[in-house]
């Protein structure tokens, strides 16, 4: 079992990614978009989604931080155990706060404001539940497991074992005996993962990082235009 | 130099009778479908009042248009950088009920109600949730005919800014209509506004379009454009805007508001300006100087320099005649009588308007023998203040307003001279000097104004069918044959079929 979830699972869910967002650009390409609804309600939107935004680039950050970047950097750099676990605590619970926070004010806005519940999908119903799914065991492990039973030290389990699936040689050895707590994380934020491309999720790959760069006014020729 | 084309507009105001036709067949060709219902490309309003949506020329609210900072030329509303820092929020966008809540009646109720000792009615029905509405309480032409009167019309912030008291007495009320589509700017701030890059300005006629396959929904473009004018799809979450009826005008015909116009009093043609003199014209100092600062960019399309090196961008044979007898040329640039709508907000729009003439507030005692020259302080005492004429259309510069109407005036009383007498010579008259004119130029004006036929109203050349094969498609964009019906329509509160 413990195979399945740590060495094959993480592949469904990859290839899922993968392949549902390059169908869907490619063929659904008018479906790719963040479907607001801020024209139906602004005020409680104004506080929920800019907590949940904020809160889950500061949560991004702060796996990078805990998960891509392997343990030995830190220790190069000198900073003990100790210290990152109260940075961790610290800056991870807040940003885990804003997104559960965020999230629970979106939900009730979604279901008791009838313009947008009218409209609201099971997809978008399953977007914010399991995101509050994934958030507050995130949360929770940060704030309470943590500061409670111990500062699991997941940089030497988690971090080497996600870093693992890019190599295509799983070690699944390292997250059999992980908390449970952790673990049920780890799977339900990937089956959110594989949710990404079937629900409004997909608006985080289209970031408009380029905007900055571009020239204000654009134009648009027709092909051969001016060979004629 | 670098020329570009633009097919632009010009509404004659004193020939609109506020009747609407133009919004109705705008909708049912464009926004006649779910998520679209609070739309209209094109809307009438009655002015003084707030316009649709309301107060939609409040920049201090909405943020739109660009404004000058140290010279250079900043979009309001901020910059990208700004931008995508409110991304997940945006706080200048209007809402829904800036616009208001669209509605049908519930039709059914009237065929399947059970006998009863009442007539059945059929109730509001809101079109977004689909649930009863008990009263509806504003609309797109609410206030049609200053409706709502002395409530309504100071929600105008035209009106807001006039020193002057504007009575709201019966004796004392004006009021003009003003039709409204998408400016097709030169400048536009929506395209400025976009961060996907979405929203383009097609290089060949200036048409500004939505891509719907880029467009992600961020929404900043509906409140960077100051007239309001993009559109949030809530059943598609895309933006989507007046598209100048492009497939009906690379056939060589009118828009569709154009075309159904009764009173006749839109126009459309061909100019030809020079692309890399609009920011500099967008970044005059002084708001009233922007006026001509546009005029400035605009070429003579009669110029052989002008040809040759429209030839060398490659615009075409029958685009340069069209320029030649456009329009739009010979009324805002040559008479100079079609005004931009609000040059203040630095975008260079290009749906141009002739100001309406208003009746004269005091009664001209000595009207049997009233020289032409009596026309020029009569032109000061209209009934719609020059004040308000030049908020919406000079940046509060009168003169220009003057100017116009006096040459609208003049037009009036030297065509009233010649077919039914009583008036002395116009050519020795003050009111020509003063209005800057010729009696030549007078007699051309009253032709297109007043009995121009369609062909001479509109001047479009046809779409470049050789740069093409797939006119239409090839560029993915703003076609609404795949989105209506609409993806995502399984989120419409109720079947088509049950608004009977």
């Amino acid at each position: 079992m413990g195979f399945f979830w740590w060495g094959i699972f993480p592949y469904i869910v990859g290839t899922i990614l993968v392949v549902a967002s390059v169908y869907r650009f490619v063929f659904r390409g008018k479906s790719w978009h963040a479907p607001s609804t801020e024209i139906f309600e602004k005020k409680w939107l104004s506080i929920g989604s800019r907590l949940f935004h904020w809160g889950i680039v500061f949560a991004f950050i702060g796996h990078v931080m805990g998960v891509l970047i392997p343990i030995s950097f830190y220790e190069a750099l000198g900073i003990s155990d100790h210290l990152y676990h109260v940075g961790a605590i610290a800056g991870g619970g807040l940003a885990g706060l804003m997104v559960v926070v965020g999230l629970i004010v979106l939900l009730i806005r979604k279901v008791s404001n009838p313009r947008l519940s009218v409209h609201a999908s099971f997809a978008d119903y399953f977007t914010i539940i399991w995101l509050l799914v994934v958030a507050g065991l995130g949360t929770y492990m940060t704030l309470v497991y943590n500061t409670t039973v111990v500062a699991y030290e997941y940089r030497v389990t988690i971090g080497p074992w996600f870093r693992s699936l890019f190599t295509l040689q799983p070690d699944v050895e390292l997250m059999l005996a992980v908390p449970l707590l952790f673990q049920l994380h780890v799977i339900s934020s990937f089956i959110l993962f594989a949710a990404i491309p079937f629900t409004q999720l997909i608006h985080m790959f289209s970031f408009p990082g380029r905007y900055p760069a571009r020239a204000p006014q654009q134009y648009r020729a027709r092909d051969g235009y001016k060979n004629n | 130099m670098r020329i570009k084309a633009q097919v632009a507009m010009v509404m004659h105001l004193d020939k609109c009778i506020g009747c609407h036709t133009c919004s109705v067949t705008c909708k049912n060709t464009w926004t006649n479908r779910p998520g679209m219902e609070y739309v209209w490309y094109n809307n009438v309003e009655t002015r003084p009042g707030p316009g649709y949506p309301k107060e939609w020329e409040n920049t201090d609210r909405y943020k739109g248009g660009w404004t000058l900072r140290n010279g250079q030329l900043h979009l309001r509303a901020g910059g990208p950088i700004s931008k995508l820092a409110n991304i997940f929020y945006n706080p200048n966008m209007a809402t829904i009920d800036d616009f208001y809540e669209p509605w049908t009646y519930d039709y059914q109720h009237l065929q399947n109600a059970p006998k009863k000792e009442s007539l059945p009615v059929a109730r509001p029905i809101s079109m977004i949730t689909g649930k009863y509405i008990d009263k509806p309480e504003w609309g797109s032409n609410w206030d049609d005919d200053l409706a709502g009167g002395s409530e309504i019309v100071p929600l105008d912030p035209n009106v807001q800014k006039l020193q002057e008291h504007i009575a709201l007495e019966y004796e004392k009320t004006f009021m003009m209509y003003l039709p409204r589509i998408c400016e097709h700017c030169l400048n536009p701030s929506c395209v400025a506004s976009c961060p996907s890059g979405a929203l383009y300005k097609r290089d060949e006629d200036g048409i500004v379009l939505v891509d719907q396959e880029a467009c992600r929904g961020w929404r900043f473009c509906m409140n960077g454009c100051p007239y309001h004018k993009v559109y949030y799809n809530w059943n598609t979450h895309k933006a989507e805007k007046c598209n100048f009826c492009y497939p009906r005008t690379e056939a060589g015909l009118p828009t569709v508001c154009s075309e159904t116009c009764v009173g006749r009093i839109r126009y459309i043609g061909v100019v030809l300006y020079d692309a890399d003199r609009v920011k500099e014209a967008a970044s005059v100092e002084d708001p009233k100087d922007l006026y001509e600062a546009q005029l400035s960019v605009f070429l003579d399309p009669n110029d052989p320099e002008v040809i040759e090196k429209a030839r060398e961008a490659g615009i075409n044979e029958s685009w340069i005649t069209s320029a030649q007898e456009s329009p739009i040329y010979k009324m805002a640039m040559k008479w100079k009588i079609a005004l931009p709508l609000h040059p203040e907000y630095r975008t260079l729009p290009m749906v141009w308007y002739v100001p309406p003439l208003s009746p004269i507030m005091n009664h001209i005692t000595n009207e049997q023998d009233l020289s032409m020259d009596g026309y020029i302080p009569a032109v000061d005492d209209m009934r719609i203040p020059m004040e308000y004429l030049a908020s919406l259309l000079t940046a509060d510069d009168t003169t220009v307003i003057r100017r116009v109407l006096l040459k609208m005036a003049a037009m009036r009383v030297h065509m009233r001279a010649k077919t039914v007498g009583g008036m002395d010579e116009m050519k020795t008259s003050k009111l020509l000097k003063e209005a800057d004119t010729t009696v030549e130029e007078l007699e051309d004006m009253a032709r297109l104004l007043g009995v121009a036929k369609y062909n001479e109203r509109f001047v479009i050349p046809t779409g470049r069918r050789e740069m093409d094969n797939n006119l239409h498609y090839k560029q993915g964009a703003c076609s609404i044959e795949d989105l209506a019906p609409a993806e995502g329509m399984v989120t419409y509160p109720y079947e088509r079929s049950d608004l009977g």
